[in-house]
């Protein structure tokens, strides 16, 4: 599951440890060196994803977007490193909003690449085996599941994301929408996300988010969303 | 007292902005419902250029701020009928679409007018002697309270405004506020300017570089319109 994980493991030190709040689940997608997290690598090239999210898109949303998130995520970390080195609680508390932001959306896009694939390869379709039966169980159908994610999505005031989830304590699968880069914790275990920013559509879709929200689906990783379900 | 399933079925088939043109069945006005409309903007699309796109603009106006005209009228609508109805359920249920919708069209309404076409003499802060002065006061001087406004901007996570506020109170001093989503500035804090930061205000001119969207802004404040709302002269509270 995790070898970029395990690799860097034996160098995680210092600024890493303040990572620890960073969920398990979430660390798993995420890529570390040197107990700094990195941009990682999308599974596929920025265009193919068309024509359902353009190349544009994706490469402004990688590069830029995400490689932000990582940038404030490991700046978080350092003030916090330094502020514990000196004692300065007080510092230390006062990222806290930083790192829930920048840690949130570094965990968020990192799931989010991973659930989403090309039409021409794992992308699209609906969900078979263990998953597909938890779906129709806790939601009736693929088709509900399907309309309740795109209304929850299209509720959201601002920008956010909506998840299917494991409820780890009930054992059922659930939505939930987070406001901004919140991250998915507590008793959920994240399977599946989407971006409900702005710049995740606009480029393309401009004001029309109802269109966004349809497309999605024919890009969406039923292999990794399986992948997580089983792990969860 | 009004015939409650009556009242349904004719909110059911009316849509936001036709309910109160129409005399029959209900007069919703008398039941305390005035439709609100999307304002004209005071310039054209394009007077903002280069600073901000008439592409932005057009979207900006004519899709997101119509949409939360109409989907806080048909909030106002349902509210309208929760009270009629005495159903304390639905009128607590339909608070967060009016605050969202509602935030979006003050916002918005405020915000057109505190931009002014490029170049015009609106944009320049003698247009605000007055405000200056109370600027220069707070932050020492106005290149200081732009660096100050514009980091907080800046600072913004997710979607959400900036704004320039006189307090409420005796003091009336000026203050530097954010409000998330569509959250409007309310409880007696009156707005002087304000930014939008969300994405879609600059998206499709800037992409993620929004600081250069924050530093050319500034071009195109209304700094007129700002010197009327400090000095209470805009009129606009009983416009909105």
């Amino acid at each position: 599951m995790s070898s970029t994980l395990l690799r860097t493991a034996p160098v995680l030190r210092g600024a890493l440890r303040a990572s620890g709040v960073l969920k398990p689940a979430a660390m798993a997608s995420m890529s570390f060196v040197r107990g700094k997290a990195t941009l990682p690598d999308l599974p596929y090239d920025y265009g193919a994803l068309e024509p359902h999210i353009s190349g544009k898109i994706m490469e402004l949303h990688h590069k830029k977007h995400h490689q932000t998130y990582v940038n404030g995520l490991n700046s978080a970390l350092e003030t916090i490193e330094e502020a514990k080195s000196k004692g300065d609680f007080t510092k230390a508390a006062s990222i806290a909003p930083l790192l829930n932001f920048h840690g949130g959306g570094h965990i968020n896009h990192s799931l989010f690449w991973e659930n989403l694939a090309p039409a021409s390869r794992d992308g699209g379709g609906e969900p078979d085996g263990a998953l597909k039966k938890a779906i129709d169980s806790d939601f009736g159908s693929f088709d509900t599941f399907r309309k309740q994610m795109n209304t929850a999505l299209a509720a959201i005031q601002g920008s956010g994301w909506a998840w299917l989830v494991k409820d780890k304590s009930a054992g059922t699968l659930g939505l939930v929408t987070r406001a901004n880069q919140d991250p998915v914790a507590g008793p959920y275990v994240p399977l599946m996300g989407i971006d409900a920013w702005e710049h995740a559509y606009y480029l393309q879709y401009e004001n029309r988010k109802a269109e966004y929200f349809d497309a999605i689906w024919n890009v969406i990783n039923w292999k990794t969303v399986a992948a997580r379900f089983e792990k969860s | 007292m009004v015939n409650i399933s009556n009242l349904w079925q004719y909110l059911a088939l009316q849509s936001p902005l036709h309910s109160t043109l129409s005399g029959d069945a209900f007069n919703l006005t008398k039941m305390g419902f005035t439709a609100h409309t999307l304002p004209a903007l005071p310039y054209a699309y394009d007077a903002l250029e280069p600073h901000i796109s008439a592409q932005i603009m057009e979207l900006h106006h004519s899709k997101h701020h119509q949409a939360y005209v109409t989907n806080l009228n048909a909030a106002l609508e349902s509210h309208v009928a929760a009270v009629a109805a005495n159903d304390i359920a639905s009128q607590i249920a339909l608070q967060q679409a009016i605050k969202f919708n509602g935030g979006g069209h003050i916002n918005h309404s405020l915000f057109w007018k505190n931009l002014a076409p490029t170049g015009s003499d609106e944009t320049s802060p003698a247009a605000a002697k007055e405000l200056v002065a109370a600027i220069e006061k707070t932050w020492g001087s106005l290149e200081s309270f732009k660096k100050a406004f514009s980091a907080t901007l800046l600072g913004i996570q997710g979607s959400g405004w900036g704004w320039l506020v006189k307090e409420a109170g005796d003091g009336a001093g000026l203050r530097i506020v954010t409000t998330k989503d569509q959250d409007p500035v309310v409880g007696g804090d009156v707005p002087i300017f304000g930014v939008d930061m969300w994405e879609h205000a600059y998206y499709l001119q800037y992409l993620n570089g929004k600081a250069a969207y924050v530093e050319n802004i500034w071009n195109v404040i209304n700094w007129k319109t700002a010197e009327a709302r400090f000095s209470g002269k805009s009129g606009e509270k009983t416009e909105l």
